[in-house]
């Protein structure tokens, strides 16, 4: 048995993946490469696809066709139990009739490590639950299982963790602790994780870089911010946080700015951030870099001016105020605004103007369904 | 309405009667049958008179059948253990769709009767019958050997009667196995075969020990099987007991023996479940 006990770990590369059941494709010939050492999210709804992939990683499920190398090592076909890779699953599956100590040390044993017992102490420290290991999991409760879970993976040092939807079954508080928790064992570590998930925030949170799935492929991928900031498709800026999307044509392209004609206002958007060069479009722009001011009172943000707006839904959620705003157009803009004092709250009815700073609009090609993505948001 | 002090009592009474009826009445007149004086006759009538001598003297006479009983539920415990497992675990992971017809053929020969049915395997294995004819054409039988009357007949016989009461618990603890946890072993370092042993085996206990206790305790006091597949020679401690209490009339001995073939399993059982765990079976 090959396994990853002191060796650096290696990386994860995925080629033409597909996963095809009776009646339809899970996974599309997937590309896919995690660097060693990297905190990696696979996101996207359910059925996207990422989890039938994970497994496939695990030796759990056998692709249709395509490639899985660690390295240079090809492990497509590898039995599960001969995989340097473990995983965290979804809902724990601890074994019932073994103590924490015994979980933990279930893979040691298998591989017949020598000093379990003092791996297993060190582990349970690790995972701050030393004091509980005689008891049995059905007795902890789903924060400790979570971190039972986690420990019985990460002792026998794989060289990919693989974590299916790990917070899944955790209420708000404890997931957004667990997060840091899991972000600060990975660091400590440096093993790979592939971590799947539907909750954009959380891969936000956690990984460096983000696959986002849907329909068997993968959308985009990239940094958080990088897919927060320039996304490429429609799916990826209603999935990750909200996205404006507003219908306009390309009105020229030249040099490094694309400027687009928007229901009669002429907009300016980097080259870059373009994923249109010609004909219809949508324009795109985050809620949070959207200004507010009453009609004909100056903000600070030159470039994409439009006036003529109408507040018609205000919330306060204390951080922010999240205001919808009717264009002459008839299309309602989501604006996000911070409540830091400046300015007082804008009462619905309000008629406001409404800009942007051209270098946080993004251009999206017409094509693209503008409802992708928007249901699926948690 | 008022709650009385007991009014717990009154509760317990339906349980308390049931029991009453159909435990310690009938245990209450075996245990004074035991204690017959062994000189009474169906014609002059029969006293207790504490003749604790009784259980003495049926251990004398009659140590060779119980041991024998007991030898034979065991060896059929066993038997019933292997073939019940396999059969329970692949109606539970393999069968899929078929799993509940299966099962309603593991249950399909109660709708015959016992005694029928241990009739027809008289026939199956009878002398000139294809089974004898067969195991003597391939050389496993000698030309003169026999099946019927041989602890081979009355041990299949056991086997083929108490099956189900094996396959049915082991088949409701390995159904509810979570078939993630076996998935976790193999992630784990498993090969297949060690995550049965690690796994899928342990969280089947529950049903091992109730399998094996519904299989064992009424085969060491079958008579049915002995006394159509075998001979004389394989006597269970049931064929005695139906033997002094219907043709020869010495319930004293009878009445002993039953006491002590039920002392002897439940000794057995409590050392069993004692080993073996309880803590899921209560």
């Amino acid at each position: 048995m090959s396994l990853a006990a002191d060796r650096a770990s290696r990386s994860l590369r995925l080629t033409a993946l597909t996963k095809e059941f009776a009646t339809f494709t899970a996974v599309r010939s997937l590309d896919l490469e995690v660097p060693a050492g990297s905190f990696f999210a696979l996101l996207g709804p359910s059925g996207c696809g990422k989890t039938t992939t994970l497994r496939m990683v695990a030796g759990l499920e056998v692709p249709t066709s395509g490639s899985i190398h660690l390295g240079d090592d090809e492990i497509t076909y590898e039995k599960p139990y001969r995989r340097p890779v473990n995983t965290v699953f979804q809902n724990y599956a601890l074994f019932p009739h073994l103590d924490i100590h015994e979980n933990v040390a279930f893979g040691l044993r298998r591989r017949k490590v020598k000093d379990v017992d003092r791996q297993v102490k060190e582990m349970l420290a690790l995972v701050e639950l030393e004091s509980q290991a005689k008891k049995k999991p059905p007795q902890m409760s789903g924060g400790q299982q979570q971190r039972v879970a986690l420990a019985r993976a990460l002792i026998n040092r794989p060289e990919v963790l693989l974590l299916d939807e790990p917070l899944g079954a955790l209420d708000l508080k404890l997931r957004r602790a667990m997060q840091i928790e899991l972000k600060r064992i990975q660091t400590e570590v440096g093993l790979t994780f592939v971590h799947v998930t539907h909750d954009q925030e959380e891969a936000m949170t956690m990984a460096d870089t983000i696959a986002v799935m849907n329909g068997g492929v993968i959308e985009q991928m990239g940094s958080p911010a990088e897919l927060y900031e320039n996304p490429r498709t429609t799916f990826v800026a209603n999935f990750l946080g909200q996205s404006n999307l507003i219908a306009g044509s390309v009105a020229s392209a030249e040099g490094d700015v694309v400027r687009v004609d928007m229901h009669g206002n002429q907009v300016s958007i980097p080259a870059e951030r373009a994923h249109a060069r010609s004909g219809e479009g949508w324009v795109g722009i985050r809620p949070e870099k959207v200004l507010l001011a009453p009609a004909g009172e100056p903000i600070d943000a030159p470039g994409n001016h439009l006036t003529g707006g109408i507040v018609t839904d205000v919330s306060f959620v204390g951080v922010s105020t999240q205001y919808l705003v009717q264009m002459p157009w008839g299309q309602e803009l989501m604006a996000f605004e911070q409540n830091t004092g400046r300015r007082a709250v804008l009462a619905k009815g309000t008629k406001v103007d409404v800009s942007w700073r051209p270098e946080f609009s993004f251009l999206l090609p017409a094509s693209q369904d503008v409802n992708a993505g928007v249901l699926e948001e948690a | 309405m008022r709650r009385g002090r007991f009014t717990g009592y009154w509760l317990m009474l339906p349980a308390a009667l049931w029991l009453a009826l159909f435990f310690v009445i009938p245990f209450y007149s075996l245990l004074a049958t035991s204690l017959y004086d062994p000189e009474g006759s169906v014609l002059t009538g029969y006293d207790v008179t504490y003749h604790f001598a009784n259980f003495v003297d049926a251990l004398d006479d009659f140590w060779e059948p119980l041991l024998r009983s007991l030898w034979y539920a065991a060896v059929a415990t066993a038997i019933c253990l292997v073939l019940g497992y396999v059969l329970a675990y692949a109606i539970a992971f393999k069968a899929g769709r078929w799993s509940s017809l299966l099962l309603v053929l593991v249950i399909a020969p109660f709708f015959t009767s016992f005694l029928i049915r241990t009739l027809s395997w008289k026939l199956i294995l009878a002398d000139d019958g294809f089974v004898v004819d067969t195991l003597q054409f391939l050389h496993v039988l000698g030309d003169d050997s026999r099946l019927l009357a041989t602890p081979v007949a009355v041990i299949a016989g056991l086997v083929y009667n108490f099956l189900p009461f094996m396959v049915l618990p082991l088949y409701a603890s390995l159904e509810k196995i979570d078939g993630r946890l076996i998935e976790a072993a193999g992630d784990l370092y498993a090969s297949p075969s060690r995550g049965f042993l690690k796994v899928t085996l342990p969280l089947s206990k529950p049903g091992v020990i109730a399998g094996t206790l519904l299989t064992f305790i009424p085969a060491a006091g079958d008579y049915i099987n002995a006394s159509l597949l075998g001979s004389p020679n394989q006597r269970m401690v049931g064929n005695v007991i139906q033997n002094l209490f219907t043709s020869t009339g010495d319930y004293a001995a009878a009445g002993a023996l039953s006491v002590i073939l039920m002392a002897i399993i439940v000794a057995m059982v409590m050392v069993y479940i004692r080993t073996a765990g309880t803590e899921e079976l209560v």
